[in-house]
This record gives structure tokens, C-alpha cells and sequence, in this order.
């Protein structure tokens, strides 16, 4: 996994409740099989005035104007604020891949979907959530401010604005320990392999209709 | 002490290890799998020169990606056959039992593992999949999990996972006539909102849910992810029992009387506590339809379309605004004046025998209405098409001009063939109403098969009660 530590890149604001996942990547693009490229389809259908499919040749399309990661002063946004309950809906983790695959660092939401947040510690995305208040306060700081950085130092747990306000922000402390380190989980899982077999044996005799399975 | 809830009493019969203060390593019984989810984490897995952990837990099929006509003539969409493809392969390099496209048993995999008894009470079951939620229908703590989690299931046959908190949804009292689970799953969603269970796992009873059939069930604990939590659950009662007696992968003999008595126990103790607890009025529930682009906005098929500038929705104007604007519809505009162009029956919510058998039931000897342009049933697997097709409901719905399809997810997430054209407005029985998610530019309606059946004849909504 993709370490993070602390980091520092422009921030835009799309600031919408209950974003969704066929929002963040419509299902076309979940043909592939492989787990990058995602990216340019990213927000495809507010993004895009024409119509995207799978394969298509990126620089044909038509941009809507109107979307704010289209607007130039955004350009290699790295930390997405948003509204409240972010990735909602499927669990394709196909969302974290085509944010991280657009180049984003960081989100900071009032809250985020379940599913959506456990996937973004597996791409290295650090889900960060501040209170409704704060998230409102950044998000027009940063439409007004062009060129509006923010500073995120996960050691810490802080977010720190251009102006030097700081806002301390809560993660949990194994996944803070993965994330700082880029630690595989299946790895780490795996060095306890005793303790799964030990489990295994004890069901097995507990609750045997758990294991025999016919085909 | 206080007693446990369900929730509890099978996360606790399922802690491996507890990694430090909120994280648990989690073992996880059975893992279904189907082919949108499953490549990356089959290569991750070749990549690591890693095996599965116990092929036995897994159970795969394609269906997101299947045509729902001519299945002889195989996929002709080159990107979607690829996907189907790469799990059959996977499937066989790994020895991992899977239902191939012309299997009889394929479907919905959220039909399918109930229907084959691949679910049982108590178990974890995941799946790549959001609707994995469906499963807590049986007792089972079941819930969707992300390709990175598929992979670590894979590998270890375990997660990294943070207990919930625990929410109970009570919905008492009985519902009348015509009221279905669909239309009791929506009211919860319309009540709670969908960001209402973030964080919890929701435990469903009340007379209303203790009532229901396990098809009924399945379609609430189906839409517990609509409503913001991971997972869904209902307490194991006789309904549960009869349902599983027999199914080829339910136990037998001796380990099926050991397993009935261990399942009596599935249920929240009377004295548990709940960190949550909602009451619906089932008497007061109506047959209901979602009018925007998330499952909360709902209303009764005897309301009308809200109108953003009233006072009671000041903090969520905009995003009514936006939903009616998606949706092209008006404020005060009455439910039943909502004329439709498609209607689809199916999806993993209502593609059961029951759901036919309702949809069925409506249709009498009316045909769809002319200003349809298509309605389709779509199974939601190979064995409850035969079914369905014994009991003569194919004959009932193509002889009213219903089109009768082969099993898949078909037109609720429209990635195969299946789709709204952009402006096409659909009466769906699926569980999602969000922008694009039916085609591009398509708007969804939520409702019941029932309801939906009879907007199919109407060419409108119609509150079925009176239909
Ligand atoms: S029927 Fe719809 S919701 Fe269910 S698994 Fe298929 S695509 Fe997902």
C-alpha cells in the first residue's frame, strides 16, 4: 500500500451531500480488470457533456465547463472537501481508485459511507472527517482564495489552512499505523496464521455445518 | 450484565484476535463472489504467489455483466465478456465452485446463496458487494466488502474489522393489504435517511418484520446499506428454519439438528441494549414511491413531489432542487400523475418467487398500457425462472406484454445491454434511484413489484390497494 505521512496540495470544493458511487465512476468503466486508469473517468457524467464509455479516446471529449474540477485554477488537486456521507452506494473500490488515480491525496467530508471509507485506507486515500462547520468553512475559504493550499500531517492528525488555522482531525489507531508505514495488511494477517488455524480447528468442532459443504 | 444483541453474538463468535482496542481480525464463513469485483483481487493473489485460504467458503457466479436474452449467442459486448471470462478462469485455476452463465442455478448472487442454503444463520458472510447486506435476512452478519477486503478474505479468510454500533428498527404493528416489504424498507429509508445508519448495523423486528416471508426479509435486510449501515439483520424464527430445510448446501441429519439448535439462539436477549432504537407504525405505512436521486426521497404513492421552497426542507433545498431538476419533475406534482416509459421488475431486491408471484397476481388479464415503451421480468435466477415458469407466470406476464428475461442485475445498474435511454423515466423494484444509475440521463423510480406491475398497466403510478 501506498504510505501516507503528511502532505501539502491544492484543495477544491464539491460540495454536495451523499456524493455517490455511480457519481464518482459510473459502472461502464467497472469492465476492467485491472485497477488503474481510472482516473480520466472520474466524476464522468458531471465532468463530461457527452457521454463516456470504456476505451474511449480521452481527448475527444467534450468537458463541461460548468464542473469545478474543470475550472484551471484546480489543476492537480490533491484534497477533495465535500459534503456529508461521501461514496455512498456500491462497494466498488473502483471510487478509490479512480480518485487516487486522478491524482487526489486526501478527503475531508462531514462524514463518509461506510464501505467507501474502510476501501480508502487500502489505496493509501486518507478519509478525514471535520465537523459540517469547519468542512463549510474550508470549502468557501477555498473557493475565494485561489491557489488555497491545505496541509495535512496524518502523524499529527492535523489540517493546517494557508491562514494557520488548525483542525485536528481523529483516525484510528491501526489503520494510522498502516497508513504511516504502507504496511500490507494481508501480510501482517498472515504472520498471524496460527491464530486463524487455532480458530479454524475450534469451529470446526463447534459448529461443523459452518465447513461441509458439498458442491 | 445486559444481554447481547444479535449483532453481538456473532461478531463475538467470530473474533480471531482483537488487534488493539477497536480493530478485531474477524473470520468470515462463506465468501461469494462475482466477476466485477473479484479480477483485481484474483491477480493481487497470483501476483503474491498466494492461494485461497478454504476454496469451500467461496461460492462465485457471473451476473452483473450476463445478457438477459439469447444466452446461446454468449456476450457480445467484448469488455463485458472479458470481465465474465477472467472469473471462469479464475474459477478454475483456483478451484473455486462456480454457477457458469447456462448453469440452471446461475442468478443474482444475492439470490442464489440463500436459495442454494450457501447462507446460514450465525455466519459472516461477504461479498465484493454492497447488497451482501441482504444475507442478515437469515441471522448472518453479513456485508459488503471492497476488492483490497476480497483479496484479504481470499488470502486469509478473515478481515481487519471495527465492531458497529447497534441500531434497532421496530416496525410494529401489522401492515395492511397491498403493503409489502419493499414498501416497509422504503418508509424505514424515508424515516432514518440514507446517512441514518452510519456506523451501525441495523437489527429489524417488530410484528411487521416477524411477519414477513424470507423473500420479504431479504428485500428489507437488501436495502439496510440504502439507509447508511453496512449490515442488516433479522433474528432467526421457524420462517428462517423451514426456509433452509433441504437447500443443497444446508446441513443434514444430525449437523442439521445440532445447527437448528445452535440457531435458536440467534436473537437479540431480551434484555439487551440497542445504542439506537426507531419506531415505525406499520398500520401507517402506505404503498410508496421515491420521486428523486437518493433512496430517502420517497413518499407515498398517495403524496405528491415536494416542493423544495416549503420551510420543513430549508437545510436540504438544494439537493431537492438538483433531484427534481435530474428527475424533470414539479413541485406539488401528485405520484399517481407521474407517467412512466419503462418499468423493470428484478434486481436483487425483488426478483424472488414471491416478488413474481405479487407482480403477477396484479396484471389479471390486463395488458401494459400503450404509452410503455417496454416492461420486463427479469429473474433473479435460473431456478426461480423455473419456477415461475411451473406456476405459469411467464404466460401471464408476455401475454399482458411484459418481456420475460434470463436471470442477472439486468437494468438495475445497466451494465449489460439493459438500459434507460437518457429522459426515460422507469418504475423500478431495484434499490437505487441515483443519477445514471438505470443509463445515463435515465430517472428511477423506487416501488415494489406490485406497484410496480400495476403502473406497468396503468402507464402512470396507481396505489395497487385500489387497482
Ligand atoms: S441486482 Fe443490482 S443491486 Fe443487486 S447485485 Fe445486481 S447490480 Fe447490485
Amino acid at each position: 500500500m501506498q504510505a501516507f505521512t503528511r502532505m501539502k496540495g491544492v484543495a477544491v470544493a464539491l460540495m454536495r451531500a451523499n456524493v455517490d458511487t455511480d457519481a464518482i465512476i459510473p459502472k461502464q468503466f467497472l469492465k476492467s480488470i485491472k485497477r488503474s486508469g481510472f482516473g480520466v473517468n472520474l466524476f464522468d457524467q458531471w465532468r463530461y457533456l457527452d457521454a463516456g464509455y470504456p476505451g474511449q479516446d480521452a481527448s475527444t471529449r467534450q468537458p463541461n465547463p460548468e464542473f469545478v474540477l474543470n475550472e484551471p485554477r484546480y489543476t492537480g488537486a490533491q484534497v477533495l472537501i465535500t459534503g456529508e456521507n461521501f461514496g455512498c452506494g456500491s462497494s466498488r473500490e473502483h471510487a478509490v481508485w479512480a480518485l487516487d488515480d486522478y491524482g487526489f491525496r486526501a478527503i475531508i467530508a462531514p462524514g463518509f459511507a461506510d464501505i467507501f471509507h474502510n476501501n480508502s485506507f487500502k489505496s493509501g486515500l486518507l478519509p478525514i472527517v471535520l465537523d459540517q462547520a469547519i468542512v463549510n468553512k474550508l470549502a468557501s475559504e477555498c473557493e475565494s482564495s485561489e491557489g488555497y493550499q491545505l496541509d495535512i500531517d496524518l502523524n499529527a492528525q492535523t489540517v493546517t489552512t494557508p491562514d494557520g488555522d488548525v483542525y485536528p482531525f481523529e483516525v484510528d489507531s491501526f489503520r494510522k499505523h498502516c497508513l504511516l508505514n504502507g504496511f500490507d495488511d494481508i501480510e501482517l494477517t498472515l504472520q498471524q496464521r496460527f491464530r486463524i488455524e487455532e480458530y479454524e480447528q475450534a469451529r470446526k468442532q463447534s459448529a461443523p455445518w459452518l465447513f461441509d459443504t458439498p458442491v | 450484565m445486559a444481554g447481547k444483541t444479535l449483532y453481538d453474538k456473532v461478531w463475538d463468535a467470530h473474533v480471531v484476535h482483537q488487534q488493539d482496542e477497536n480493530t478485531v481480525l474477524l473470520y468470515i464463513d462463506r465468501h461469494l463472489v462475482h466477476e466485477v469485483t473479484s479480477p483485481q483481487a484474483f491477480e493481487g493473489l497470483q501476483l503474491a504467489g498466494r492461494k485461497p485460504w478454504r476454496t469451500s467458503s467461496m461460492l462465485a457466479v457471473a451476473d452483473h455483466n450476463v445478457p438477459t436474452t439469447n444466452r446461446a449467442g454468449g456476450i457480445e459486448d467484448p469488455i463485458s465478456r472479458l470481465q465474465v471470462d477472467t472469473l471462469d478462469a479464475n474459477c478454475d485455476t483456483f478451484g473455486v465452485v462456480e454457477f457458469k452463465m447456462n448453469d440452471l442455478r446461475q442468478g443474482i448472487v444475492h439470490v442464489i446463496g440463500p436459495e442454494q442454503g450457501a447462507t446460514l444463520p450465525g455466519m459472516t458472510v461477504v461479498c465484493g458487494d454492497s447488497h451482501t447486506s441482504t444475507h442478515g435476512a437469515f441471522g448472518a452478519l453479513a456485508f459488503g466488502i471492497g476488492t483490497s477486503e476480497v483479496e484479504h478474505v481470499m488470502a486469509t479468510q478473515t478481515l481487519l474489522q471495527k465492531q458497529s454500533r447497534n441500531m434497532l428498527i421496530s416496525v410494529d404493528g401489522q401492515v395492511g393489504p397491498g403493503v409489502t416489504a419493499k414498501d416497509i424498507v422504503l418508509a424505514i429509508i424515508g424515516k432514518i435517511g440514507t446517512a441514518g445508519g452510519n456506523g451501525c448495523t441495523l437489527e429489524f423486528g417488530g410484528d411487521a418484520i416477524r411477519a414477513l416471508s424470507m423473500e420479504g426479509r431479504m428485500s428489507v435486510c437488501n436495502m439496510a446499506i440504502e439507509a447508511g449501515a453496512r449490515a442488516g439483520m433479522i433474528a432467526v424464527d421457524d420462517t428462517t428454519i423451514e426456509y433452509l430445510r433441504g437447500r443443497p448446501y444446508s446441513p443434514t441429519g444430525e449437523v442439521w439438528d445440532a445447527a437448528v439448535e445452535a440457531w435458536r439462539d440467534l436473537k437479540s436477549d431480551d434484555d439487551a441494549v440497542f445504542d439506537e432504537v426507531v419506531h415505525l407504525d406499520a398500520t401507517q405505512i402506505e404503498p410508496q414511491v421515491s420521486w428523486g436521486t437518493s433512496p430517502e426521497m420517497v413518499t407515498s404513492v398517495n403524496g405528491s413531489v415536494p416542493d423544495p421552497a416549503s420551510d420543513e426542507f430549508a437545510n436540504k433545498r438544494e439537493g431537492i432542487e438538483r433531484a427534481l431538476e435530474y428527475m424533470d419533475l414539479q413541485p406539488d406534482l401528485p405520484v399517481q400523475d407521474i407517467k412512466l416509459d419503462r418499468v423493470f421488475i428484478g434486481s436483487c431486491t425483488n426478483s424472488r418467487i414471491e416478488d413474481l408471484r405479487a407482480a403477477a397476481a396484479v396484471i389479471k388479464d390486463r395488458k401494459v398500457a400503450d404509452n410503455i415503451k417496454q416492461a420486463m421480468v427479469v429473474p433473479g435466477s435460473g431456478l426461480v425462472k423455473r419456477q415461475a415458469e411451473a406456476e405459469g407466470l411467464d404466460t401471464l406476464f408476455t401475454n399482458a406484454g411484459f418481456e420475460w428475461r434470463e436471470p442477472g442485475c439486468s437494468m438495475c445498474l445497466a451494465m449489460n445491454a439493459d438500459r434507460l435511454e437518457p429522459g426515460e423515466r422507469c418504475a423500478s423494484t431495484s434499490n437505487r434511484n441515483f443519477e445514471g444509475r438505470q443509463g445515463q440521463g435515465g430517472r428511477t423510480h423506487l416501488v415494489s413489484p406490485a406497484m410496480a406491475a400495476a403502473a406497468a398497466i396503468a402507464g402512470h403510478f396507481v396505489d395497487v390497494r385500489h387497482f
